[in-house]
């Protein structure tokens, strides 16, 4: 197998600038919001204000005044059910939602679409539509939604997918290999805790938004900040019977939110209703309340271990809040256990399933980490809770117990996502280095030697380390393809589906062609995201872009090159084992050279005439886990039980990372949203069901200076699936700041937080009761 | 009504809307570049500099500007070139999504003319305002110190 050291990179391993980075630090007008169309509607949607409610009359008539173009009830857009989870096809989601509906399901639930001259007249005119509700009992608390006779929250007819709806329950899992119950009493030591993590918000910097409208020639087309153009025009076409083209600008960050439909159903059904082009852009209280968030969840955890430091049994047994839709129910829950328990693979027996519910709720989605950050936060803390039960550290439990390259976990086969998974064999996982050699970097031992509590300045400070593993890709689900175009000018157009959020896919893939191609990235002109013009990509999630188009862009790039060389060796008369590639020419072993330039002038006007041009598709059969040691110092404030992160080191096995630079960039950013979701983020909901956290005032994420430093290293390590070497490296750091975290202030104050975000003031009354 | 705006060095007379704020004025006549993060005054993505100050035009009356000096993430650089704040944080990583990046830039800005050196401690307390959800901020304080330095170095 081909290791790092085979590898000869010019291009791929090395920090280029990102292809959109000029455009974005100018300021250019690249995002959604930035395109004006002549014409457009400005549409506003009116919201339930209750959290249950049959709408039982709805009068548009007063509110039709001069400027509004149409006011859409459901009585007037198509009654088809989907989901507006942008998944492969069949989706795992349930159908349960309507693009307007007669029964509101949370407050923020759609009610009507107006659409105006402009945004005050389309304000004015929402305020004059009469809607009369009959307001139903509601579950507001998740951990009640099965309760007997609980309010049915989904019991519309048309309902599928949904594992029992008369019952709240979106989706129902469960496996177990071994007997974890009778494995528990053979262990020297047994921990059973439950722990919750929240519905935390995605707040991406750009709020929800699209815009439609007719092409010259009728096209519908709809302009979107999406993460899934593909699986959007496939749902737009499901709603509305229409053909489409889908077109993804830049993204202002999406981290999952933008993985599921919002405002495109609601511009199309103004545009097929008055021909005119619509444009919507979500509020930030909007974006907040009447989007996604994180599944918010409760895990019991149970596991159990022998003197000697050996991991016997492992369970977690969860429920999840998927809100008042079930986009993601079933997936993201099961990626709770996927994706974390294979960690520890040398357990006798382990096991995981529980329920999915409706409720009152926000609806929940997909959400950067999908389900492992809930899985990984109970499963770490126990885990760390049993090494100090034990009597041995807990970075060396962890790494005694965990996964080894040439090994496998069962559970790979057992649990996809949403149906069964599929073998794999771990070829890169370079866990020990991310260990041993994070230890020393972050300074583990001496740290811990260190007194934990001044009491004469009543500050702790506490040492805490997190494992983690993630996926690349939906083995055997997800395709990506990649188109390229060899131009007279010597450069390349590389069109890819895949769908850069801000991550800087667009710059590593050109990175990967490049590399193949033996030229620049300046040479590699890059379209994405464009459903009329490039080939088709599953879209930006489950941490697939770099492993999976980027895969499907080194197959097109070699493709390439065995074109270019064909054509070469018929222009320069020479065998094509003769002919190699280098710097933008062709060389013959004898010498002689034709530039990328003068081959494709040639094959335009005078020589065997062709374009040259290559789609290629790629499909993974595996999911190489990145895996992730994370380390965290915390200062606790004794009088207040405030946490501050001094330093968060990551230490990280991502394979070939494509670009450092934006690879260390996906693990700070990861990071500093594991520590929001760790600490601050925080959603209040009144007794009748309204966010009122519902603004950056109120929803606090970190700011500047919130968080001490964030370190990332990157270990030695080689993919041999992955391009070049790469594996995922998106996701991941969002799993490990909970548990990270929550183990050092274990570690400080032998106080166990088992709820994210840990509240300062929860702390204080622990700190207090404890009397420190 | 009527107002007179000096934006980027040119003097443009614009009708608004009693009420209108300068976030949509500025939005509406082109200059897409000031972002609409948040409504709140949370976010600082619409920052913009009202004679040399950061300032957020999602709280401010355009009215309230008449015959000012308005400059906007459009005025810092051209065609041809970029600012030593711009290839810094290139350089660095950031700028990811790019939404937040015109205000951080604007408030960049002010802060190297008043503090040609500051600490990192500086940077974060300057910038606190401008909010970012990729970064986590380690890649932008090293770009605004390294742009510092050489801007100082100039």
């Amino acid at each position: 197998m081909k290791t790092l050291a085979q590898e000869k990179l010019n291009v791929v391993n090395t920090p280029v600038e990102k292809v959109d980075g000029k455009a974005l630090v100018r300021g250019k007008p690249v995002f959604t919001d930035d395109f004006d169309i002549p014409n457009t509607l400005t549409v506003k949607i009116l919201r339930s204000p209750y959290a249950h409610a049959i709408i039982k009359s709805i009068d548009t008539s007063a509110a039709m005044i001069e400027g509004v173009a149409c006011i859409l009830t459901y009585k007037d857009v198509p009654h088809v059910i989907y989901t507006r989870a942008g998944q492969g096809y069949p989706e795992p989601s349930p159908y349960d939602t309507f693009v307007l509906d007669r029964k509101v399901r949370y407050v923020g639930d759609g009610v009507a679409i107006v659409a105006a001259e402009n945004e005050i007249i389309a304000e004015r005119a929402m305020k004059l539509i009469k809607v009369e509700y009959e307001v139903l009992p509601a579950v507001l608390d998740f951990e009640h939604a099965m309760d007997e006779g609980a309010p049915v929250i989904h019991d519309e007819a048309e309902i599928t997918g949904a594992y029992d709806p008369k019952h709240n329950i979106a989706a129902h899992y469960e496996m177990e290999i071994g007997n974890v119950e009778e494995e528990l009493k053979k262990c020297d030591y047994v921990v059973d805790e439950v722990y919750y993590t929240p519905n935390q918000s995605h707040a991406m910097m750009e709020p929800h938004g699209a815009i439609s409208y007719f092409d010259p020639n009728g096209r519908l087309t709809v302009i979107t900040s999406t993460q899934v153009p593909f699986h959007a025009r496939r749902i737009l076409k499901r709603i509305f019977g229409v053909n489409c083209r889908v077109i993804k600008p830049r993204i202002g960050g999406g981290f999952g939110g933008k993985q599921a439909l919002h405002v495109e159903p609601y511009v199309v059904a103004v545009t097929l209703k008055t021909g005119r082009p619509a444009k919507c852009i979500y509020s930030r209280e909007e974006t907040m309340t009447a989007s996604n968030t994180r599944h918010a969840m409760r895990f019991r955890a149970r596991a159990g271990a022998m003197k000697d430091g050996t991991l016997r049994a492992l369970e977690l047994w969860g429920l999840s809040n998927t809100g008042a839709y079930g986009e993601h129910a079933l997936t993201v829950f099961m990626v709770g256990g996927s994706k974390t328990l294979p960690l520890y693979n040398k357990v006798k027996a382990v096991k995981f399933g529980g329920d999915v519910v409706y409720s009152n709720t926000e609806p929940a989605g997909a959400f950067r980490g999908y389900g492992a950050p809930q899985g990984t936060f109970p499963l770490d803390s126990i885990l760390d809770t049993l090494a100090h039960k034990i009597g041995i550290d807990p970075l060396e439990f962890k790494l005694k117990n965990s996964i080894r390259e040439g090994e496998t976990s069962p559970i790979f086969k057992i649990m996809g996502e949403g149906r069964e998974g599929v073998d794999q064999i771990i070829n890169s996982c370079k866990i020990e280095e991310c260990a041993i050699e994070g230890a020393k970097e972050f300074g583990w031992y001496e740290k811990r030697k260190r007194p934990r509590i001044d009491q004469k300045r009543r500050i702790a400070h506490g040492y805490g380390v997190a494992f983690a593993m993630q996926g690349s890709s939906i083995p055997a689900i997800d395709m990506g393809g990649a188109t390229i175009k060899m131009n007279d000018d010597g450069t390349f157009n590389l069109l890819v589906g895949a769908t850069d959020l801000g991550t800087g896919s667009d710059t590593i893939l050109a990175q990967i062609a490049a590399e193949v191609l033996h030229t620049k990235v300046e040479k590699i002109i890059v379209y994405s995201s464009d459903t009329d013009m490039t080939p088709f990509d599953k879209g930006a999630y489950a941490s697939s872009t770099t492993y999976v188009s980027g895969n499907a862009v080194k197959i097109a790039a070699e493709k390439m090159k065995e074109e270019i060389i064909k054509a070469a060796s018929e222009i320069m008369n020479k065998p094509v084992y003769a002919l190699e590639l280098d710097e933008d020419k062709v060389i013959s072993d004898d010498g002689d050279t034709l530039s990328f330039s003068d081959l494709q002038t040639k094959l335009f006007y005078t020589f065997n005439q062709r374009q040259l041009e290559v789609t290629e598709s790629f499909v993974s059969e595996v999911s190489p886990p990145p895996y992730l040691v994370s380390f965290a110092e915390v200062e606790i404030d004794l009088e207040t039980g405030k946490v501050k992160v001094v330093d968060f080191l990551n230490y990280i096995d991502c394979g070939v990372p494509i670009n450092p630079v934006l690879a260390r960039g996906q693990v700070e950013g990861a990071s500093a949203q594991g520590i929001g979701m760790a600490l601050f983020e925080d959603h209040v909901m009144d007794k009748n069901g309204r966010l009122v956290t519902n603004d950056f005032f109120t929803y606090k994420i970190p700011a500047r200076g919130d968080i001490g430093s964030i370190q990332v290293r990157f270990a030695k390590s080689y993919e041999p699936t992955g391009p070049f070497g790469a594996k995922s490296v998106s996701e991941i750091g969002l799993d490990t700041p909970g548990p990270a975290i929550a183990n050092a202030i274990f570690d400080a104050l032998g106080i166990r937080m088992r709820r994210l975000p840990i509240r300062s003031e929860d702390l204080f009354f622990e700190i207090k009761k404890k009397g420190l | 009504m009527k107002v007179n705006l000096k934006i980027n060095d040119k003097v443009q007379s614009v009708e608004i809307e009693p009420g209108e704020t300068l976030l949509e004025t500025l939005r509406r006549i082109g200059y897409k570049g000031v972002k609409h993060g948040c409504s709140t005054a949370s976010c600082g993505a619409c920052t913009v500099q009202i004679d040399g100050r950061p300032v957020l035009s999602c709280t401010t009356f355009t009215a309230a500007v008449d015959g000012h000096d308005v400059r906007t993430i459009e005025g810092f650089s051209d065609e041809n070139s970029l600012s030593d704040i711009q290839k810094a944080i290139l350089e660095e990583g950031g700028s990811q999504c790019g939404f937040c990046i015109p205000g951080l830039i604007i408030t960049s800005e002010a802060l190297l003319r008043e503090n040609p050196d500051p600490t990192e401690q500086e940077v974060i307390d300057y910038l606190k305002g401008n909010l970012c959800r990729c970064t986590g901020y380690e890649s932008q304080t090293r770009a605004i110190i390294k742009a510092a330095k050489e801007r100082r170095s100039k």
